[in-house]
């Protein structure tokens, strides 16, 4: 049995989902010679660390009954520094601007020969190369499937699943609150104004919409797919963008009547990185529904291969936080 | 363009390679050739139907060289534009001069918009249109839809373009 030492940096939706997929895969994991052993646990605010291992369920509870994990005043970077242990489970929240203290986080758990596993956009989309050659400098796996298309398996699907394969180009949708959006202005021909109201009661969207209908998120992930699939030096600010805001119902008729719906999607290859609304074919792979994700992959060996899957959510992020955690450790 | 042709021929040895030949030497590329061996027309020749793509204008010339040959030409159909895109535009589609949106286009020689359905739900509130675009080609539609790409740049509107496995 192999027994990794990690801390559960963030713990909001994402954060809480890897505990309680931890605790629900316990079984599975010594099955594969694995015990994760969770010595830390810090949100924005306090931390619990215990070295013998910290009570996942306890954590939970107390999150959910008193909106903090522990009484230490401790920070997530200052248990990276100090704490001894294996692998950094990233989970703070995405900081476009400057990357935030996600970016400081994975930095310094380089620095200190650490493995780190995000779900953490901001720092990938800004310093993506300056973060992979400090993992490789001191020899560390750095994985972030779950930053990318949440559950969606994309990055793994190409290094591992893929391998051999020259990736052409990317082409999808890769957030969920744009396509449900757009979906319901299609379906019950209304405006813009109208199903962001909707979206953010569902709390689909957020109460500042921009980050998502500006195309940002997306922007972001297709920066990350530039980076790591394609080998192209990019950041955030390469991507022309443009959001849905501007899309009228009657703009989604017309397209109807030509058979089409209209869809944010984002295109990678070697030639430009893209995020606008474009018209797809009704039937097409891409033309999915909902808060679902879609990627459409041109590979030189396989030929197109197509991803569906959900983009969000707190158990769905954390099943590909875990599938890279898995990929580290059994060898 | 792409040509289909109705010809007839006599019914003798190396006649059909002999109408051929005029259409290789006119740079006409041969999508189909449909040889009616069976039907014989009641002048006792045979049928033959010819598709070919070309980059000529005109195949008026063609056409004479092959009569002058003794082939005969029955029919002609030119067709000039073989690809068709859809475009939607949003914005101030026609206080932003829709005539010059067009007329960019149209002025090409190699694109026009062929269909065009304009919603204009109240005078503040932006227009929505739809345009069908022919091109002579896969790269011309692709050139066309650049253009309305600047053209909407500079008049504030949003482009939606089809996706890239939709022109391909």
């Amino acid at each position: 049995m192999k027994t990794i030492k990690a801390s559960i940096i963030g713990f909001g939706s994402v954060g809480q989902g890897v505990a309680r997929v931890l605790l629900r895969k316990k079984e599975e994991l010594s099955s594969m010679g694995l015990d994760i052993v969770v010595v830390a646990v810090a949100d924005s605010k306090t931390a619990v660390i215990a070295q013998e291992g910290v009570d996942l369920s306890m954590v939970l509870e107390r999150k959910a009954s008193e909106g903090v994990v522990g009484d230490t005043h401790i920070t997530g970077h200052d248990i990276i520094r100090d704490i001894e242990h294996d692998l950094v489970i990233e989970t703070t929240p995405t900081n476009i601007d400057t990357g935030g203290v996600g970016l400081q986080n994975m930095l310094t758990a380089f620095s200190k020969k650490r493995h780190v596993v995000t779900s953490n956009k901001g720092p990938l989309a800004l310093k993506y190369r300056e973060l992979a050659a400090l993992a490789e400098r001191y020899g560390c796996a750095f994985r972030f499937e779950a930053t990318v298309g949440g559950a969606m398996p994309l990055l793994n699907l190409v290094r591992d699943t893929l391998a051999g394969n020259d990736v052409i180009s990317i082409e999808g949708i890769f957030n969920g609150t744009c396509n449900y959006i757009l979906t319901r202005m299609m379906e019950e021909h209304a405006t813009y104004e109208l199903m962001l109201a909707e979206a953010q009661e569902l709390g689909i969207a957020e109460k500042d919409p921009a980050y998502d209908v500006e195309g940002i998120d997306a922007a972001c992930k297709l920066v990350i797919l530039a980076n790591a699939i394609f080998g192209i030096d990019a950041t955030y600010k390469d991507v022309h963008v443009t959001g849905i805001s501007r899309i009228t119902p009657e703009a989604l008729m017309l397209a109807e009547t030509d058979g089409y719906v209209i869809k944010l999607i984002g295109e990678v290859n070697k030639q430009r990185i893209q995020v606008a609304p474009r018209l797809v074919p009704m039937g097409h792979p891409l033309a999915v529904g909902g808060t679902l994700n879609v990627a459409s992959l041109q590979t030189d060996l396989a030929g197109p291969v197509i991803v569906v899957g959900r983009g969000a959510g707190s158990i769905e992020t954390a099943s590909a936080i875990f599938s890279d955690i898995v990929s580290i450790y059994k060898k | 363009m792409r040509v289909s042709m109705d010809i007839e021929l006599q019914d003798a040895p190396g006649q059909l390679v002999h109408a051929l030949k005029p259409i290789s030497e006119f740079r006409g590329n041969l999508v189909s050739v449909v040889h009616h061996h069976e039907k014989r027309t009641p002048r006792g020749t045979i049928p033959v139907q010819v598709v070919f793509e070309t980059e000529s204008l005109s195949i008026t010339p063609l056409v004479t060289k092959l009569e002058a040959l003794g082939v005969g030409v029955i029919r002609v159909n030119e067709e000039k534009y073989l690809e068709r895109g859809t475009v939607v535009l949003i914005g101030h589609i026609v206080h932003t001069d829709l005539e010059d949106t067009i007329d960019t286009i149209d002025k090409t020689g190699y694109a026009e918009v062929v269909e065009l359905h304009l919603s204009m739900p109240s005078i503040n509130q932006s227009s929505s249109a739809s345009f069908k675009l022919d091109a002579v080609g896969k790269k011309e539609l692709r050139d066309a839809i650049s253009l309305l790409r600047s053209i909407a740049q500079k008049k504030d509107l949003v482009l939606i373009e089809p996706i890239e496995s939709e022109i391909l």
